[in-house]
C-alpha cells in the first residue's frame, strides 16, 4: 500500500492531492482568476499559490484523514509551466518531504495528466490527446517513452480559445474556455475559418489572427453574433483535433482514445471524438472536470507509478523547469 | 456522365485510412486504386464538403506534378469529383516503409538492417528532388511512401497528397521535414541515425541553396523545444 500526496501549481491553479493506490483521498484546488480580457502574470500567479497552498494542504490531509506520518511519499510538479508559479508550489513540497523525512518525486506536468486519465478511466494502452492551454499533443505509448506523434507547431489550442475569449471580453471564471463552451451551444451560422493540419501537427496561429482581426467588425455589421463565432471556432479546432487524432490512430493501429487536460472538459470535443471512434470501431475515455483541469491527485498518482517503479529524484534535481517534454521520461512503469 | 462506371468492374475494399476508404478494382482493364474520401461525420458539414473537395484537387494536382517532374507516384486514371474518388495505378506488389522498417528491425536479418539507410538515403533524396520543385507533401510518414518489390531496388513511390500544396517557401519546406521527422522517430524509435542519413540524401537531392531550408528545419526544431507549456 502507497501513500502518495501531490503538489501542482504550473499555471493558474494550485492544488494538493493525496492518493492511496490509485484511489483519490482527497484534491482541494483554488483558481487564480483574472477579470475579464486579461490572461494571469507569472508573478500574480505566484502571489495566489504562495498565498493559498498551506490552506489546501491541510485540507488536503484533513479531508483525506490521513496525517504526515502515514504518507509514503512527496510529490510535485517539476515542469513544465510557468517559472513562478511551478516555483512557489515546489518549495512548499520540498520543504515537507524534509520536514517530514519522506522521499521526493519531481514529476512531469503531462505525464501526471496522462496517468491520472488512465487510472480514472481504466484504459488500457490509449492514443492520448492532450490539450490544455498550454499544451497541444497527441501520445502513444511505446518502448518506455511516451512518444509525441502530433503537436501544435505554433500555440497550444486552449490558448487559442483564451485570446478570443478576451477579444470577446468573456469571463475567466470559472475559465474562458467553458465560456466560450456555453457561447458556441447557443451558436447557429458557421464562419469557415483557416483549417491547418500538417500531418499528425496542427497550428492555429493563423486561424486566431484571422478571427481576431475580423470578429469586431462581424459582430458590429450584425453578420455573425459573438455566439456563431464561438461555434464557428469550436467547430474548426476540434475538427482538426479529431482528424490529427484519428491519423495517429490509424497510423499506430490504436483502439483506444484518451482525452485529458483542461480543453478535455469541452463536450463538443468529446461528442466529434466519440463519433470519430464510432466510425473506427474505437472507444473513447474522458474525465469530468476534477481530473481534467490541473489538480494534485494527478501528481500524487504520475508520482507513485514512478516511486513504485523505483523511481526517486535525487535532492540535487528537485529543480523546476518551465520546459520538459513529455518523451523526456523513461516510463519505467510500464512495460 | 456516369459512363466511367462501366468502365470499372469490381471493387472491393482494401484497406480504411484514417480519411479515404481505399478499393482494388479494374480501370479500363487496368488493376487501380479507388481512393474515396468519405464524410466525416463528426465535421460541420459545410467544412467537411469544402475540405474533401480541396484535398481529392490537391491530391490529384500534385500527382500530376511530380510526375512531370519524374518523382514516382501512383498514375492517376480518372477522378470522380463529385464523389471525391481518385482512379489510380495499383502498385501492387509493394510495401509501405512503415511496415518494412518494423519488420526488418524485429528480425536479427543482417543483410535486411544494411539496406535501411541507403533506403533513408534513397528516400531523402526523392523528397529533397520534390522540395525542390516546391510541392509540399503536407503528410510526410513512412505510411505514405511505398516500396516496390523486390525491395533491394529501392523504388519509392510517394502517396496521400491530400494535404499538399506549391510553395517555394523555405519555412513551408522546413515544416514539411520537421512534420516527417517526428512522425519518423515517434514511429521507429531509436532511428535518429537513419534519420540523419535521409537528411544527407535530402541535401543530395534538393542541391541548391538547400542549406536555407536546413537552417529552417533547425529553428522549427527549437521553436517546438523553447515553447513554454503551461497548463
Ligand atoms: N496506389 C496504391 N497502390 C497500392 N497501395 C496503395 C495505393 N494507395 C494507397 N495504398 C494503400 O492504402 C493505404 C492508405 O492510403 P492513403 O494513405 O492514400 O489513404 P489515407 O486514408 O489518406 O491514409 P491515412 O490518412 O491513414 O494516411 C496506404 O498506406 C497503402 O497501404
Ligand atoms: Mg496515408
Amino acid at each position: 500500500m502507497v501513500i502518495a500526496i501531490g503538489f501542482e501549481g504550473s499555471a493558474n491553479k494550485i492544488g494538493v492531492g493525496v492518493i492511496k493506490d490509485g484511489t483519490v483521498l482527497s484534491n482541494p484546488r483554488r483558481t487564480y482568476i483574472t477579470p475579464p480580457g486579461q490572461g494571469f502574470m507569472p508573478s500574480d500567479t505566484a502571489k495566489h499559490h504562495q498565498q493559498h497552498v498551506l490552506e489546501i494542504l491541510s485540507l488536503a490531509l484533513e479531508q483525506a484523514n490521513v496525517t504526515p506520518d502515514d504518507i509514503d511519499v512527496v510529490c510535485f510538479t517539476k515542469g513544465p509551466g510557468m517559472g513562478a508559479p511551478l516555483v512557489s508550489v515546489a518549495i512548499v513540497a520540498r520543504t515537507v518531504a524534509q520536514l517530514w523525512k519522506k522521499p521526493l518525486i519531481g514529476v512531469n506536468h503531462c505525464i501526471g495528466h496522462i496517468e491520472m486519465g488512465r487510472q480514472v478511466t481504466g484504459s488500457k494502452n490509449p492514443t492520448v490527446l492532450y490539450v490544455s492551454g498550454g499544451n497541444t499533443q497527441v501520445i502513444a505509448y511505446s518502448e518506455k517513452k511516451y512518444r509525441i506523434f502530433g503537436e501544435t507547431i505554433d500555440i497550444a489550442v486552449g490558448n487559442c480559445l483564451d485570446r478570443f475569449a478576451r477579444v470577446l471580453k468573456l469571463s475567466n471564471d470559472p475559465s474562458p474556455g467553458y465560456n466560450i463552451e456555453q457561447m458556441a451551444k447557443r451558436g447557429k451560422k458557421y464562419l469557415e475559418l483557416p483549417y491547418t493540419v500538417k500531418g499528425m501537427d496542427v497550428s492555429f496561429s493563423g486561424l486566431l489572427s484571422f478571427i481576431e482581426d475580423r470578429a469586431i467588425e462581424l459582430i458590429e455589421s450584425g453578420k455573425y453574433t459573438p455566439e456563431d463565432l464561438c461555434f464557428s471556432l469550436q467547430e474548426t479546432v476540434f475538427a482538426m483535433l479529431t482528424e490529427i487524432t484519428e491519423r495517429a490512430m490509424a497510423h499506430t493501429g490504436s483502439d483506444e482514445v484518451l482525452i485529458v487536460g483542461g480543453v478535455g472538459c469541452n463536450e463538443r470535443l468529446q461528442e466529434m471524438m466519440k463519433i470519430m471512434a464510432e466510425e473506427r470501431g474505437a472507444t473513447v475515455f474522458s474525465t469530468d472536470d476534477r481530473y481534467c483541469i490541473d489538480n494534485g491527485a494527478m501528481i500524487a498518482q504520475a508520482g507513485m507509478e514512478m516511486f513504485k517503479s523505483g523511481q526517486i529524484t535525487k535532492w540535487e534535481d528537485t529543480f523546476c523547469t518551465q520546459r520538459y517534454r513529455t518523451d523526456e521520461v523513461d516510463v519505467t512503469w510500464r512495460s | 456522365m456516369d459512363d466511367y462506371r462501366s468502365e470499372v468492374d469490381c471493387s472491393s475494399l482494401l484497406k480504411q485510412g484514417a480519411e479515404a476508404k481505399i478499393y482494388t478494382g479494374v480501370y479500363l482493364g487496368k488493376l487501380c486504386i479507388i481512393k474515396e474520401r468519405f464524410p466525416k461525420k463528426y465535421r460541420h458539414p459545410a467544412l467537411e464538403l469544402s475540405l474533401s473537395q480541396q484535398r481529392t484537387k490537391s491530391e490529384v494536382r500534385s500527382m500530376l506534378r511530380c510526375r512531370t517532374q519524374g518523382i514516382q507516384t501512383p498514375a492517376v486514371f480518372f477522378v470522380n469529383t463529385e464523389e471525391n474518388k481518385i482512379y489510380m495505378e495499383y502498385v501492387n506488389d509493394s510495401v509501405t516503409v512503415r511496415d518494412y522498417i518494423i519488420q526488418v528491425q524485429s528480425s536479427s536479418d543482417d543483410a535486411a538492417s544494411s539496406l535501411l539507410k541507403p533506403l533513408a538515403y534513397k528516400i531523402g533524396e526523392k523528397l529533397g528532388k520534390m522540395h525542390n520543385k516546391n510541392i509540399i507533401h503536407g503528410d510526410l510518414t513512412t505510411s505514405n511512401m511505398l516500396l516496390r518489390k523486390p525491395v533491394e531496388n529501392l523504388d519509392i513511390v510517394l502517396i496521400d497528397f491530400g494535404l499538399s500544396y506549391i510553395n517555394s517557401t523555405n519555412e513551408d519546406k522546413g515544416v514539411d521535414l520537421y512534420v516527417l521527422e517526428r512522425a519518423f522517430l515517434s514511429t521507429h524509435p531509436n532511428t535518429e541515425s537513419l534519420f540523419s542519413v535521409l537528411l544527407d540524401g535530402y541535401q543530395n537531392g534538393y542541391r541548391n541553396g538547400v542549406g536555407d531550408v536546413v537552417r529552417k528545419l533547425n529553428e522549427v526544431r527549437l521553436r517546438g523545444r523553447k515553447r513554454t507549456m503551461v497548463g
